[in-house]
C-alpha cells in the first residue's frame, strides 16, 4: 500500500535522509532500523507530511503524496505517534483521543452542540482497548511517561487508520512496559486487521515482531527483507549488529 | 443544548450574579451603573479577545481595532445615514468579523509572535484612517452624540441593553468552546503539530475562530456606542489592545470567566486612578511585571495550593467531563 522511490531530504547541507526506499504491504507490521541519526523520524516525518522532500516518490495506492499537507495525508488514512509524546497535556486524558476522533467523522468545526455528547463511545472504545479507561478524566499532562506514550498511540488510532505510523513507540520504557506495548501493538495489527510502520532500537523486539525489516544508515536504506533474511545480512551486521 | 450549561459548578452562582445585576439599578447610583456598563463592554470585549488567546494561543496583539471598527460601523451609520438603528447596531459585529477574516487571512500565514506583529501593523493602519479621513470619521475629535433610540439612551436604559447583550454573548461563547469546535481549538493551542496530523485543518480553525473573536469585538463595539454615544481614534489605538491583553492575563487566560474579572479590575483601577494622570501606563506596567513573575496563569487561572509546593502546574483545563 505504501511505496517509498529514492527519498531525500536535506537539511541547508546535512543529508538527512539520502536515497530511501520502503515498501509496505498491507497487513503487515514493517520495522525500520538504523543507528542513531540514520534519519528514521526524518522518514516518517515525510511520509505524514512533517517535512516535504527535496526529491523521490511516496506511493499511497499509486498517488504521490510527497507534496500534501499533514492533514490531508491523514485523511488518506496514515495516522501516527510521535517519538517525543506528542499530546494535548492541558487537556484531559479522554479528549485527547475525542479530538481525533471527531476529527475522523469530520465533527472538528461542528459548533454549538456540547463535544461531551459526541464520539464518546468510539472514544471510550479505543481507551478501553489500550488501558487508559481509568484514567480518563486525568489530565494528560499530568501522566506517568509510560502511560503518554501508550496515550500518543490512542489518539492515533482515534483516526481509524489503515496504515498507523509509530515512532520507536517504547522509547524510555522499562522492559515491562515494553513488552505490554508490543504485545498491545500486535493485538491491534491483528484485531483491526491494520498495516503499521515502526522504527525501534529495540533489536529483539524488532526481529521478535515484525514482519518485514528496512535497515537505513546514513540516510540511506541498505536493505529491506524478511527478519530472517536481514539477520543474516553481512552488511547490517557490521553497520549495525556488529557493534553490539 | 443548554443541558451543559445547567450542569456546570459555577451555574447556581452565575444565575444569582445576573439576577443581583438586573435589580442593581434600583438601590445603586447612576455613576456605578454607568460605570458597571462600561466593565460589561469591557469584559465582552477582553473575553472575545481570550478565544484567540486563551483558547486558541493566537497572539490577537491588536483585538482593539476590532472594537473600534464595530463602534465606527455603527456610529457613521446611525450619524451619517437614515437607516434603522438596529441595522446599524447589526452592521457593526458583522463589519468588524470582515475586518477580522481580511486581516486574519495575512496574519494566520506567519506564527505566534510575527503574527501578533503583523495584526499590529494591519490594525494601525485602520487606526490611521480613522484618524485622518477627517471628512468621514471626525478625526481625532472623533463623533459624539451619536444618535441611539430612547428605551437604550438613558443610563438604565443602556446598562440593561448592554447586561442583556453581553449575558446572551457569554452564553454563545461558553457553547462554543464546550463544543466540537471549541474542543478542537483547545487541542490546537496545545499541540498545533499533532492536529494536524490528526487530520484537523489548523490555519482554517484558526481563522474561523479569529472571526468569531472579532465579531463578538464588534458586538462590544457597538456596545461602546450604546453606552457612550460617542467614537473617537482611541479606540482602535494599540494602547486599549494592550490593556485588553493584560485583562486577559490578569484574569486567567485558560479559565472561561477570568478576563471578565481582568476587565472589572483594570476599568475599575483606571476610573478610580485616572487614565490621565501619567501615572496609568505606569500601573498597567507594574501589573504585567507582577503578573509574569508571580501568577503566570492569572488570578483565577491559578491553582494557589500547588504555587505554594511546585511551580509545575496542569490547570489549564477547565472543562472535565
Ligand atoms: N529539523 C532538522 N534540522 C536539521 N537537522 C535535522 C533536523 N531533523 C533531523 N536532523 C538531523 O538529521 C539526522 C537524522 O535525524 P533523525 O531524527 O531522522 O534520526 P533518527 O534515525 O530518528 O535518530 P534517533 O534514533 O536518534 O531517533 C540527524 O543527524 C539530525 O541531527
Ligand atoms: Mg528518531
Amino acid at each position: 500500500m505504501l511505496r517509498i522511490k529514492n527519498l531525500h531530504k536535506a537539511f541547508d547541507d546535512f543529508k538527512a535522509v539520502d536515497g530511501a526506499h520502503l515498501s509496505v504491504d498491507k497487513g503487515q507490521l514493517v520495522a525500520v532500523i538504523g543507528p542513531n541519526g540514520a534519519g528514521k523520524t526524518t522518514l516518517f516525518n515525510l511520509i505524514c507530511g512533517q517535512l516535504q522532500p527535496d526529491k523521490g516518490q511516496i506511493l499511497l495506492a499509486d498517488e504521490d503524496i510527497g507534496k500534501l499537507p499533514p492533514h490531508v495525508i491523514c485523511r488518506k488514512g496514515i495516522a501516527r505517534s510521535f517519538q517525543i509524546a506528542n499530546i494535548f497535556p492541558r487537556l484531559s486524558v479522554f479528549r485527547n483521543v475525542q479530538v481525533s476522533v471527531l476529527s475522523q467523522q469530520k465533527l472538528s468545526n461542528k459548533l454549538f452542540h456540547p463535544a461531551a455528547q459526541l464520539a464518546v463511545d468510539e472514544t471510550n472504545h479505543i481507551l478501553d482497548s489500550v488501558g487508559l479507561l481509568d484514567k480518563k478524566r486525568d489530565l494528560a499532562g499530568s501522566l506517568s511517561h509510560g502511560d503518554k506514550r501508550i496515550l500518543e498511540i490512542a489518539i492515533a488510532m482515534g483516526n481509524e487508520p489503515e496504515l498507523l505510523i509509530l515512532d520507536e513507540p517504547t522509547a524510555g520504557m522499562s522492559p515491562e512496559e515494553t513488552t505490554t506495548t508490543m504485545a498491545l501493538i500486535q493485538r491491534l495489527a491483528a484485531d483491526q486487521g491494520l498495516t503499521i510502520l515502526f522504527c525501534e532500537h529495540d533489536m529483539e523486539v524488532v526481529f521478535g515482531v515484525a514482519q518485514s525489516i528496512m535497515v537505513m544508515q546514513q540516510g540511506k536504506t541498505i536493505v529491506q527483507d524478511d527478519p530472517l533474511t536481514v539477520r543474516q545480512n553481512i552488511e547490517v551486521q557490521q553497520a549495525y549488529l556488529g557493534d553490539e | 443544548m443548554f443541558g451543559e450549561l445547567i450542569r456546570q459548578k459555577s451555574f447556581g452562582v452565575s444565575v444569582a450574579i445576573f439576577i443581583m445585576l438586573l435589580l442593581a439599578p434600583s438601590f445603586l447610583p447612576r455613576f456605578y451603573i454607568y460605570l458597571m456598563a462600561v466593565i460589561f463592554v469591557t469584559a465582552l470585549l477582553a473575553m472575545s479577545l481570550n478565544l484567540c488567546v486563551g483558547h486558541g494561543m493566537l497572539f490577537q496583539f491588536h483585538h482593539g481595532v476590532f472594537y473600534g471598527v464595530g463602534a465606527y460601523t455603527a456610529g457613521l451609520l446611525l450619524v451619517k445615514t437614515s437607516l434603522p438603528w438596529w441595522i446599524a447596531l447589526i452592521a457593526g459585529p458583522l463589519a468588524a468579523a470582515f475586518a477580522g477574516l481580511l486581516i486574519g487571512m495575512f496574519c494566520i500565514r506567519l506564527n505566534r509572535l510575527y503574527f501578533g506583529m503583523l495584526q499590529i501593523s494591519l490594525g494601525s493602519l485602520i487606526w490611521a484612517i480613522a484618524f485622518r479621513w477627517y471628512d468621514l470619521t471626525g478625526g481625532d475629535d472623533g463623533i459624539h452624540g451619536i444618535p441611539v433610540p430612547d428605551f437604550i439612551a438613558s443610563t438604565t436604559g443602556s446598562y440593561f441593553f448592554v447586561l442583556i447583550v453581553t449575558v446572551i454573548c457569554l452564553l454563545l461563547m461558553f457553547l462554543i468552546l464546550k463544543s466540537p469546535f471549541g474542543s478542537t481549538l483547545q487541542a490546537i493551542r496545545d499541540n498545533p503539530e499533532r492536529c494536524a496530523a490528526v487530520g484537523i485543518n489548523v490555519r482554517h480553525h484558526q481563522l474561523i475562530t479569529i472571526v468569531i473573536a472579532t465579531f463578538f469585538g464588534g458586538v462590544a463595539g457597538i456596545l461602546f456606542v450604546v453606552v457612550e454615544g460617542s467614537i473617537f481614534p482611541d479606540l482602535l489605538f494599540w494602547t486599549l489592545s494592550l490593556e485588553i491583553f493584560i485583562m486577559c492575563l490578569l484574569g486567567g487566560w485558560f479559565t472561561f470567566a477570568g478576563p471578565i474579572l481582568g476587565a472589572a479590575i483594570i476599568v475599575s483601577l483606571r476610573t478610580f486612578v485616572g487614565t490621565y494622570t501619567e501615572y496609568w501606563t505606569l500601573i498597567l506596567g507594574v501589573i504585567l511585571i507582577l503578573l509574569i513573575f508571580f501568577l503566570p496563569e492569572g488570578i483565577m487561572g491559578t491553582n494557589y495550593r500547588q504555587l505554594f509546593r511546585s511551580r509545575v502546574k496542569y490547570n489549564g483545563e477547565y472543562q472535565t467531563e
